[in-house]
């Protein structure tokens, strides 16, 4: 049995998605900035699905720029905004996705002042503390919109209000919230929101930036001023015609919730597990859970051994051989951040892979903490 | 494929002188839970070689592996032969591992001299 777990790191591209790109490689694969007639038809077809995906977080069409994907559009948020502003001062959290944690520290290099807002156990932050940090020099909060690691949803519109009372651009990284979580960019007062057709079984290297109207931005790419001049670059059809299909087919129903919060239920009842991020203000999709005394590699090769594929928040997986950024700003251990393993669902998951994945990973654990030196201590 | 040799991946999944000892001479402790790597190497020492051993490890795949390899490279030998196996030469046992766990996770030789030091000083002291 193959089960695919890790629907947070990316997804399955959906068999309507790639139908509908399919024309636009062999047949209709004119350039959309082209006047004749090979060009036309892809621009309408790019036109289309800007309005599909802004009728979906309630913009105006003209108000998506379509990128390569969630890292650049956080990229040119930030560095857009940094360019297009006087002050000097950006505002955000501690548990970004590093799109957004690395652009911030490259500004800090270049003289740029950044508040990293704090989070609670939960991975929410405290919106008194967001507003006292606000200064007359803060050009940009940017707070990402539901957490990757441990899918806690921020109060997005409560931090929309506050940047609006002081003037003050709020981008936030939508990546994990589009397609799972309601977005209205208008009554959530957000000025930029990054988004990715990836992660909700679209297609790889598509992503989009809601830039409200009204914000100034400078590019961070030159050339041929596509996009409103905010993303220059040869428009790609194909990806953004499987993007808005993409949306379109999340809105239909589907059983995560219901299945995420029996994994829940079934995990925390192994001794000595906890469940990290909030118990219900939390994307639909996303479990993460810490097994204390034992480490979330040998914890994933063995799910691998069995078919199954998860993510785990251990240094041992990382590059950098730091455990997960997210799980240490709310508060965990080290040693228990490196037991830490995250499901992700998407809609295609079914009660039989999730049963499956349950019968696996109680043996799994019991066998690494026999192993342990820590057990029973 | 994989990030691991087969000869890793076959004592993490099957790890050989697995679980403290009975009866043991010496305990050798490396590693740092901080780290996500520790390693326990129990020694029982008899004839002045190593009659018998066994490990606790919480770490990876590797840290797993080079434990199990290095209860396996030091059995039966003598506590001069044991105090001379190497990082490298566990790592070499294992057909290579990934540059980036060279350092973190394997430790298991140190922790093997640690528990023969720590028995030598027994037996002097």
């Amino acid at each position: 049995m193959r089960v695919y777990l890790d629907n947070g790191a990316t997804t399955r591209t959906a068999p309507e998605v790639l139908e509908a790109m399919k024309p636009f490689f062999l047949e209709e694969y004119g350039n959309p900035s082209s006047i004749h007639t090979f060009g036309q038809v892809a621009r309408e077809a790019v036109e289309n699905a800007r309005s599909v995906i802004s009728k979906s977080i309630n913009a105006d069409p003209k108000e998506i720029v379509f990128t390569s994907g969630g890292t650049e559009s956080d990229n040119i948020a930030i560095q857009g905004v940094a360019r297009a502003l006087p002050g000097k001062h950006i505002i955000t959290s501690s548990i970004e996705h590093p799109a957004v944690l690395e652009t911030c520290k490259a500004l800090e290099h270049k003289g740029y002042k950044v508040t990293y807002l704090k989070v609670n156990r939960f991975g929410l932050m405290d919106l008194g503390e967001l507003e006292n940090a606000i200064t007359k020099d803060t050009i940009l909060v940017t707070i990402v919109f539901a957490n990757n690691e441990i899918g806690t949803i921020q109060q997005i519109r409560e931090i929309g209000v506050i940047c609006h009372k002081h003037n003050v651009y709020f981008h936030t990284d939508a990546v994990q919230a589009l397609g799972k979580v309601p977005i209205d960019v208008k009554s959530m007062n957000i000025d930029l929101l990054s988004a990715s057709a990836h992660k909700l079984h679209g297609p790889k290297g598509v992503g989009l930036l809601y830039v409200r109207k009204e914000v100034k931005l400078e590019p961070i790419v030159y050339g041929g001023g596509h996009e409103r001049g905010i993303r220059s670059g040869t428009i790609n059809t194909a990806g953004i015609v499987g993007f808005a299909r993409a949306v379109e087919l999340s809105e239909q129903p589907n059983n995560m919730v219901k299945l995420r919060d029996k994994l829940i239920t079934e995990l925390i009842k192994i001794p000595e597990t906890f469940l990290n991020g909030h118990p219900t203000q939390r994307l639909p999709n996303n479990v993460n859970v810490s097994f204390k005394h034992i480490e979330g590699e040998g914890i994933l090769l063995h799910l691998d051994a069995r078919g199954i594929a998860v993510s785990t928040g251990s240094a041992c997986s990382s590059l950098t051989l730091q455990p997960s950024h997210v799980l240490l700003a709310i508060g965990l251990r080290p040693e228990d951040a490196h037991g830490s393993i995250r499901i992700t669902l998407s809609r295609y998951t079914t009660e039989e892979e999730i049963d499956y994945f349950l019968d696996s990973i109680a043996p799994i654990v019991k066998r690494l903490r026999e192993m342990s030196p820590f057990k029973g201590e | 494929m994989g990030l691991y040799s087969d000869e890793v991946m076959a004592h993490f999944t099957h790890p050989k002188h697995m679980g403290k000892l009975k009866e043991f001479d010496a305990v050798g402790k490396v590693g740092n839970p901080v780290c996500g790597d520790v390693m326990y190497i129990y020694i029982k020492v008899k004839d002045n070689k190593i009659a018998d051993i066994g490990f606790e490890t919480m770490g990876c795949a590797a840290a797993i592996a080079t434990s199990s390899m290095v209860t396996e490279l030091a059995l039966g030998k003598t506590l001069e032969e044991a105090k001379k196996i190497t990082r490298d030469d566990v790592a070499k046992s294992l057909n290579g591992l990934p540059p980036v766990k060279m350092h973190c996770s394997n430790l298991a030789a140190e922790g093997l001299r640690n528990a023969i030091e720590i028995y030598e000083k027994k037996v002097k002291g």
